[in-house]
C-alpha cells in the first residue's frame, strides 16, 4: 500500500463466522451454545455399526452449494468447503472492503489438523480396487492441510502473507496466535485466521476408536460427551470451522470497524512427554497459560472466563484443571472455567478458533456458556466449571485453552471490544 | 455417432464440470468453453472411463478437446 499504516501492535477480531454441529452461522450457534444444547448423535456421515464408537457431533445443516460454485461443492474436500463458508461469512460480517491494493496486505492462516481425509480414504480405495491410474487428481490438492489457506485466499483473491498451521487439536488457537503476530509484526495488515477439520470418516473414526481416546456411550449421545465429570469415559469427534478477520488497531478504528475485541496474549509450549497422552503432570499446558499471561502484561485475577480445552477424557481434564491452579494459584478458584465441547464434541483444528469465538461473544454478551452433563463431581477437577447452565458475568479478559497430539500447548487471551 | 452416447457424454460432462446441459454442445471445447483446467480434464477422462467402461491410455488424451471429440473417440473405443 502507498500509505502503508505504522503497526499499531494491536490486534482487533472485526468479522467473524462458524460451521458448527450447533448449526452454520454464528448467531444459530452462539443461541444455541448458551441453551446448553448437545449436538451428539449417532453417526450418520458413514455406517458407525463397526466402530467402537458410534455418535459425533456432525454439522447437520451445511449445503455446500450454498458457498461454492457447483464443480466444486461436489467434490472438494469438507474441511475446505467448511473454511471458505465460514471465511465468507466472516469477510461480509466485518464489513470491509477489498480493494487491490488491500488484498497485498490481507493474508490467510486457517489451518486443520488433519486436512482431507474423506477425500483421501475415497481415493486410496479407488486406487486399491482399479490401479493408480483411478486416483483423483485432486487428490494431493484436496488432502493437504494448507489447502483451506489457499483455496480461499483464491476466493478472495486475498494475496498477504499465505501460510497453514497443523497442531492437532491445537492448530485452530495456533492459527489466531500465529496471525496475531504477523499482524503485530507488519507483515499483513489484515489476515482470515482459524481452523477447518472434517475429520468423520471411516479412516478418521477407526483410528480415534483404536487410540481409545474417545467415549463408547453410545446408547446416550446428548450425555457422552461430560467434560469435568466423574463419570467422564472420552471424548466425542466433531467438525466444523470458525474464521475471524484480524486487523490492525488503528486500521479498524481508522475505517470504523466493528470491533469484536482483541487477541492480546500467546503463549506455547511443548510436552515433551508422549505421541498422545498429556504430561501427567500438565507442565506445558501450565507454562503456555504463564506465558500468555506474560505476553498480555495482565495478572492471573484479571482473567474473568476461561474456556477449557476440556476433552472429557480423564486425563486432559484432570491435567488441565492441575495446570489452571498452578498458572492462577488461588485464585484458580475464583475463575469461571467451562468446556463447550461439552456441546460440539471435539471439533480437533477447529477446536480453538470455535473457542476463541465463544470467549469473544461471552465477553461481547456478559453471558458465560456452561458445561453440560456436569453430574458427578471429581475430586481431582474442583474448579467452577459453570455446571449445566449459562451464567451472566461481565468479564472483559478470557482465556482459551487448546492442547494437540504431540505435546503441543497453547492459550491465548482475548480482550472485550471497547 | 451415437446419439447415446452423446447423452451420456453430456450427463458426465455436466455433473463433472457443473456446467448446463445446453452449454455441452458438440463443438464445445472442454477447456475453452466449459471452463475446465488441466486437473478438471484428467477426472473428466476418468468419469468417461467409469461410464463407458473403456481405458483411455494418456497419449490418447490429447485427442478429446471438444464435446465431439469425446463421442467419437469413445464411440471408436467402444465395445459393441
Amino acid at each position: 500500500m502507498s500509505d502503508r499504516p505504522v503497526p499499531s501492535g494491536r490486534v482487533a477480531i472485526t468479522g467473524v463466522g462458524a460451521v458448527t454441529p450447533l448449526g452454520t452461522g454464528v448467531d444459530k450457534f452462539w443461541s444455541r451454545i448458551l441453551a446448553g444444547e448437545s449436538a451428539v448423535e449417532r453417526i450418520t456421515l458413514l455406517d458407525p455399526s463397526e466402530y467402537s464408537t458410534q455418535i459425533a457431533a456432525e454439522v447437520k445443516d451445511f449445503v455446500a452449494e450454498d458457498w461454492l460454485d457447483k464443480k466444486e461443492a461436489r467434490r472438494i474436500d469438507r474441511f475446505i468447503a467448511f473454511a471458505a463458508a465460514a471465511a465468507q461469512m466472516a469477510i461480509q460480517d466485518s464489513g470491509i472492503q477489498l480493494t487491490d491494493e488491500l488484498r497485498e496486505e490481507f493474508g490467510v492462516l486457517i489451518g486443520s489438523g488433519i486436512g482431507g481425509l474423506t477425500f483421501l480414504g475415497e481415493q486410496h480405495r479407488r486406487q486399491i480396487e482399479g490401479g493408480p491410474s483411478k486416483v483423483s487428481p485432486f487428490l494431493v490438492p484436496y488432502m493437504i492441510p494448507d489447502m483451506a489457506s489457499g483455496y480461499v485466499s483464491i476466493l478472495h483473491r486475498l494475496k498477504g502473507p499465505n501460510t497453514c498451521v497443523v497442531t492437532a487439536c491445537a492448530t485452530g488457537a495456533n492459527a489466531i496466535g500465529d496471525a496475531y503476530h504477523i499482524i503485530k509484526r507488519g507483515d499483513a495488515i489484515c489476515m482470515l485466521a482459524g481452523g477447518s477439520e472434517a475429520p468423520i470418516n471411516e479412516l478418521g473414526l477407526g483410528g480415534f476408536c483404536s487410540a481409545r481416546a474417545m467415549t463408547t456411550r453410545n446408547d446416550e449421545p446428548h450425555r457422552a460427551s461430560r467434560p469435568f465429570d466423574k463419570d467422564r469415559d472420552g471424548f466425542v469427534i466433531g467438525e466444523g470451522s470458525a474464521v475471524f478477520v484480524m486487523e490492525d488497531y488503528d486500521f479498524a478504528k481508522k475505517r470504523g470497524a466493528k470491533i469484536y475485541g482483541e487477541v492480546v496474549g500467546y503463549g506455547m509450549a511443548g510436552d515433551a512427554y508422549h505421541i498422545t497422552q498429556p504430561d501427567p503432570e500438565a507442565d506445558g499446558a501450565y507454562r503456555a497459560s504463564r506465558m500468555a499471561l506474560r505476553t498480555a502484561g495482565i495478572r492471573p485475577e484479571e482473567i474473568g472466563y476461561i474456556n477449557a480445552h476440556g476433552t472429557s477424557t480423564y486425563y486432559n481434564d484432570k491435567g488441565e484443571t492441575q495446570a489452571i491452579k498452578r498458572a492462577f494459584g488461588d485464585q484458580a478458584y475464583k475463575i469461571p472455567v467451562s468446556s463447550t465441547k461439552s456441546m460440539i464434541g471435539h471439533t480437533l483444528g477447529a477446536a480453538g478458533a470455535i473457542e476463541a469465538l465463544i470467549c469473544i461473544l461471552a465477553m461481547r454478551d456478559g453471558k458465560l456458556p456452561p458445561t453440560i452433563n456436569y453430574e458427578t463431581p471429581d475430586p481431582e477437577c474442583d474448579l467452577d466449571y459453570i455446571p449445566n447452565v449459562a451464567r451472566d458475568a461481565q468479564v472483559s479478559l478470557s482465556m482459551s485453552n487448546s492442547y494437540g497430539f504431540g505435546g503441543h500447548n497453547v492459550s491465548l487471551i482475548l480482550k472485550r471490544g471497547e | 455417432m451415437s446419439a447415446d452416447t452423446l447423452e451420456r457424454v453430456r450427463k458426465v460432462t455436466v455433473e463433472e464440470l457443473g456446467v448446463k446441459e445446453e452449454e455441452v454442445v458438440e463443438s464445445a471445447s472442454f477447456t475453452e468453453d466449459l471452463g475446465a483446467d488441466s486437473l478438471d480434464v484428467v477426472e473428466l477422462v476418468m468419469a468417461f472411463e467409469d461410464e463407458f467402461g473403456i481405458d483411455i491410455p494418456d497419449d490418447e488424451v490429447g485427442e478429446i478437446k471438444t464435446v465431439g471429440d469425446a463421442v467419437t473417440y469413445i464411440s471408436k473405443k467402444k465395445p459393441a
